[in-house]
């Protein structure tokens, strides 16, 4: 890939996603576009280019997608869900025992892993939510990706890593070579198609957020545009959930850091947040982007 | 430095078992059936045993057996891998005192992650 085409594709990303990479990030590109170039025909990079440059639609979805999909696993980086039972959801079942519902949102949803995993640790609750009403929205920006977390059939390979055998036991069922989660588990899942750029507000307000590992992508002012406008979805005794290489300090003050809790973060006093003005910078690049 | 007994009768899965454990930071020792890996666990048992299930002489399945039987038999973390990738297998292997079970073909990814699961390795590792 010569830096020309390096830097047309970062421009380009970061116009159409807001994706923001880095000056070394070309592994990162030839290994999940040059597969793609390959599926389309194309020669290799430099003929994808061209074709984006040439407005090749359908091209430019795939490239977004194909850019903005994280690795992901059950049950990621352990810390998060260790919060999600010992601490988030001991604290929601005692403040919502008289509304007993809990709504939850997995803001990155991705292939299905996420969501799915709070869904199993929201089952090995147990007596201790019956009667509850409880709502998760997973949502993501590729619909390709979406379609196989609605399905919930995973690999051998992708139900090994960092699920539990007794969980896999419990909650999946094997079909060949492929397992495929319980239609019990699936259905406490709703799948919705959502760019964070754009306005999330129809999705109401959520007492749990959990948007990990996407916002590291995102430049500082879209970051802080997002974060404000997660705040206005989130009750103000709820918790967000970010990524352990993200953080809202420096960004904003709609959330702070709950100490001792790695990632874990409680909204201010909306009275207080809503005092101040808006921040702004982002707008105009949402509106840029609103076209996609 | 933990160790861990690699029990498979091949050869070419031991060496590649071998390779990721040590760089897990195991000590590694090696047998090619259950029999032989009973005679090392009677003399010492490891820290964790990753064990295939069909193999001549004495099959992964029996040598758990006999191995958690021994005097401090309870200890040792046994994680099957094996070819044996239905749940009838799954299921008998827990019930018969399994901490976790890998599915042929494993990599390094899923090695840390299931070690990790049972305590053998600090979750942050797993991640890399």
């Amino acid at each position: 890939m010569t830096p020309t085409e390096y830097e047309y594709l970062r421009k380009f990303l970061k116009d159409n996603s807001g994706l923001d990479l880095s000056a070394d990030k070309q592994y990162l590109i030839e290994s999940r576009l040059l597969p793609l170039a390959r599926k389309a025909g194309l020669s290799g990079i430099a003929e994808l280019v061209q074709k984006l440059q040439g407005g090749a639609r359908q091209l430019i979805t795939d490239v977004v997608e194909a850019m903005t999909t994280n690795e992901t696993f059950f049950f990621r980086d352990k810390v998060p869900f260790d919060h999600f039972r010992e601490h988030i959801m001991p604290e929601i079942i005692k403040a919502r025992a008289a509304k007993r519902s809990v709504r939850i949102w997995c803001a990155a949803g991705s292939t299905g892993q996420e969501p799915y995993s709070l869904a199993m640790c929201l089952k090995e609750m147990g007596a201790a939510l019956t009667g509850w009403r409880v709502e998760i929205i997973a949502t993501d920006l590729s619909q390709e990706v979406l379609e196989k977390a609605k399905a919930g059939v995973y690999s051998q390979f992708e139900v090994q890593r960092g699920l539990p055998i007794q969980m896999l036991v419990k909650y999946f069922k094997q079909t060949g070579e492929t397992w495929q989660i319980n239609p019990e588990l699936r259905a406490m899942i709703q799948h919705r198609q959502l760019n964070l750029l754009h306005d999330f507000a129809q999705l109401g307000t959520f007492d749990v957020i959990f948007c990990r590992n996407v916002l590291i992508y995102f430049d500082q002012d879209t970051k802080i545009n997002i974060f404000n406008r997660l705040a206005r979805q989130i009750e103000p005794d709820g918790f967000l959930v970010l990524g352990a290489a993200e953080t809202v300090v420096g960004l904003t003050d709609t959330f702070r850091p709950i100490p001792e809790r790695r990632g874990l973060y409680k909204p201010n006093d909306p009275r207080a947040a809503a005092a101040k003005p808006a921040l702004g910078g982002a707008a105009p690049r949402l509106a840029a982007m609103a076209g996609r | 430095m933990k160790t861990c007994l690699v029990v498979d009768d091949s050869s070419v899965v031991r060496k590649i078992a071998r390779r990721i454990l040590e760089g897990l930071e195991f000590e590694v020792t090696e047998a090619e059936d259950g029999s032989k890996a009973l005679e090392i666990c009677q003399r010492q048992l490891p820290d964790a045993v990753l064990l295939d299930w069909n193999m001549p002489v004495m099959d992964g399945f029996e040598f758990m057996g006999h191995m958690r039987r021994l005097p401090g038999g309870d200890q040792p973390k046994v994680v099957f891998c094996t070819t044996e990738n239905n749940v009838a297998h799954i299921a008998q292997a827990l019930s018969g005192g399994a901490n976790e079970y890998i599915m042929k073909p494993f990599d390094k990814d899923i090695i840390a992650d299931k070690f990790a699961e049972v305590g053998l390795l600090p979750v942050g590792q797993a991640m890399v």
